[in-house]
């Protein structure tokens, strides 16, 4: 019954001409519209620029990505669940050196490093959640006090001197080391989690926790251990992308990530699709969003046009994506593209 | 006291589905419940009206397991229980559909329908969710019931008042509900729309085992729907009757007699 395309009996719902049924699509599958405008800005740079359509290019666009997604995938299910993690990117800063300090102060092998360092992630995500959950504190505050802290630890107990990563040749090789590997780690996540999200309970816990928390309650899911298990989840591929990425750039460093990294993720999040008052969203929207980003801060590089002006066109890309997503939600609601009875 | 009308449903010698004895509830000074004793026997759909404030959602908040009562007794398929949680009195099949619904708008029909319930495949702890049959089964038990959705796959924000009505009381009587309490199921709700639940309602009285408490304020709708009327007022179920036995104006009649004003002051 979906290809009847035919114009008789107005009751039957899913005849629309082609234009609406275009947009009832982009509705519906936000990843689309997002794809289109990632063609569409790659295609302007390759056309503007002789140098942005290389194979190096191309490998900085998705090693610049790589982090990013892994903590937009997190920040994703945090946002779906009806909350944000704002310490994601100083947990990226902790956690790597708390794999540094695992190897070379407390004698680790560097598998164990690495586990304990993302362990560490996981802790802070535990707090930031129990916080959140069990005093009722928003996680907005919980988590921007949590990045300050964090912050300032990092800098203590790192000496505010950058070092080099531990490991062995091997190890950088599956673990980091350029070209790709940090992109494979961010695509294996990216699909991970899109399973997550979209093929298990917990996945759709999270969608009915962020959909109408009160209701989802009632239902018998426990919307609190879904909130605090996504915390965990968010902070845990923090520390990730923060292990691979400082064995990708070679260094160690208390003021890596931070603000600005997390920000982008979330921001990437919101382009992708994903709405801020929770419920909806995708983790491959949001990687797009990432991709958007990056591919907007090399053709700009590549330009010659100052990095203020890319800050510029985020914070517009930001704002157009949440007041697409608002009328687009209101659209819906309406029922006036997509079936209705 | 006098002999409660005895139902149609099943022999007298099978349990109540539902029997509340001498149940009280007060919150600090106020008494929200004095005394009421109620039950509801198998199969059977009770109406529950009152005036706002007769305590109707304290007592569905005490079978519900929500509140504890003060004093008296519960007794659930003839045994006598002390509610500890609204999980627990699930788990002895009892289930309410609030007035809210406790759907999740963005989500599908199907995943609303068995939203905590979702049925799985995989090995050990690595399950994923069995879309395909969870969508059939929807579809099958909403069709079986009368209940008419546009897709299993649309999003509940999609759906009309009635509809979403229709999908929550599916929802829990798909589950294992054996006593179904409905807080004010045609609140805000159309006429065709309130027919339609009306519907389903009797058609699930008919069809099942499950027993119903519905709350409602449309005298109408109650003799329409239900099987028998208990009044509630100032705490007390001061009127049980079948409904076959009374009428609209007699309902009416007696709810008002409280508020009636000498005769001469119009």
């Amino acid at each position: 019954m979906a290809q009847a395309a035919t114009n008789a009996q107005p009751p039957v719902p899913q005849r629309a001409g082609l234009g609406r049924r275009v947009a009832a699509a982009l509705v519906r599958r936000r990843e689309a519209s997002i794809l289109l405008i990632l063609i569409g800005l790659s295609v302007y740079f390759s056309l503007a620029t002789e140098a942005f359509g290389g194979r190096d290019n191309a490998q900085v666009v998705a090693e610049f990505s790589a982090p990013i997604a892994i903590i937009a995938a997190g920040e994703v299910m945090l946002l779906i669940c009806g909350e944000i993690d704002l310490s994601a990117g100083m947990v990226f800063a902790f956690s790597t050196w708390i794999f540094y300090f695992a190897t070379t102060d407390w004698d680790l092998p560097i598998l164990l490093a690495v586990v304990l360092g993302l362990l560490s992630g996981s802790l802070v995500g535990l707090v930031n959640g129990l916080i959140t959950v069990l005093v009722g504190v928003p996680s907005f505050i919980t988590t921007l006090g949590m990045a300050y802290l964090l912050n300032g630890l990092t800098l203590n107990i790192s000496g505010a001197f950058p070092v080099e990563p531990p490991g062995g040749e091997t190890f950088f090789r599956f673990f980091g080391a350029p070209p790709y590997v940090t992109v494979y780690w961010a695509i294996g996540v990216i699909v991970v989690m899109t399973i997550l999200l979209t093929r298990t309970r917990w996945g759709l816990h999270t969608v009915a926790t962020g959909g109408n928390l009160i209701g989802a309650s009632e239902s018998g899911v426990n919307v609190r251990a879904i909130k605090v298990g996504n915390f965990v989840i968010c902070s845990t591929l923090a520390a990730l992308a923060g292990i691979l990425e400082s064995i990708r750039i070679d260094t160690i460093q208390a003021l890596q990530g931070g603000f600005p990294l997390m920000f982008y993720a979330v921001a990437a999040a919101v382009i992708g699709g994903t709405s801020l008052f929770g419920g909806s969203g995708t983790i491959v929207g949001a990687a797009l969003g990432v991709l958007v980003l990056a591919v907007l801060n090399l053709g700009f590089t590549i330009q010659g046009i100052s990095a203020y002006w890319f800050d510029f066109v985020l914070g517009l890309a930001i704002i157009v994506s949440m007041a697409l997503n608002v009328t687009v939600e209101r659209i819906r609601q309406s029922g006036r593209l997509g079936s209705t009875t | 006291m006098t002999e409660p009308a005895q139902p149609r449903q099943a022999p007298a010698q099978t349990p109540d589905a539902i029997r509340v004895e001498g149940v009280s509830k007060s919150f600090g000074v106020v008494s929200a419940l004095e005394d009421v004793t109620l039950h509801v026997r198998p199969g059977e759909v009770l109406g529950l009206i009152g005036d706002n404030g007769a305590g109707k959602s304290t007592l569905v908040k005490i079978l519900t397991g929500f509140h504890k009562p003060d004093g008296g007794k519960l007794f659930v398929h003839g045994e006598e229980v002390q509610l500890r949680s609204v999980t627990h009195a699930r788990s002895l099949g009892i289930d309410t559909v609030f007035q809210d619904l406790a759907l999740v708008p963005g989500m599908s029909v199907y995943h609303n329908m068995f939203l905590n319930r979702e049925i799985t495949r995989g090995v050990g702890p690595i399950r994923f969710l069995s879309n395909r049959t969870m969508k059939k089964r929807s579809r099958e038990y909403l069709d079986d019931i009368g209940v008419r959705v546009p897709s299993m796959t649309a999003e509940v924000a999609r759906m009309s008042g009635g509809q979403r009505q229709a999908i929550a009381i599916a929802r829990s009587t798909h589950s294992d509900a054996r006593i179904l309490l409905l807080d004010e199921p045609l609140a805000a709700m159309g006429a065709r729309e309130g027919a339609l639940i009306i519907e389903l309602i009797e058609e699930l009285g008919r069809k099942s085992d499950v027993s119903m408490i519905v709350i409602a304020h449309n005298y109408v709708h109650v003799l329409e729907m239900c099987d028998r009327v208990n009044l509630l007022r100032n705490g007390r179920i001061e009127l049980d009757k079948r409904t076959d036995e009374t009428s609209v104006e007699e309902l009416t009649e007696i709810v008002a007699a409280e508020y009636r004003q000498p005769p001469n002051a119009s």
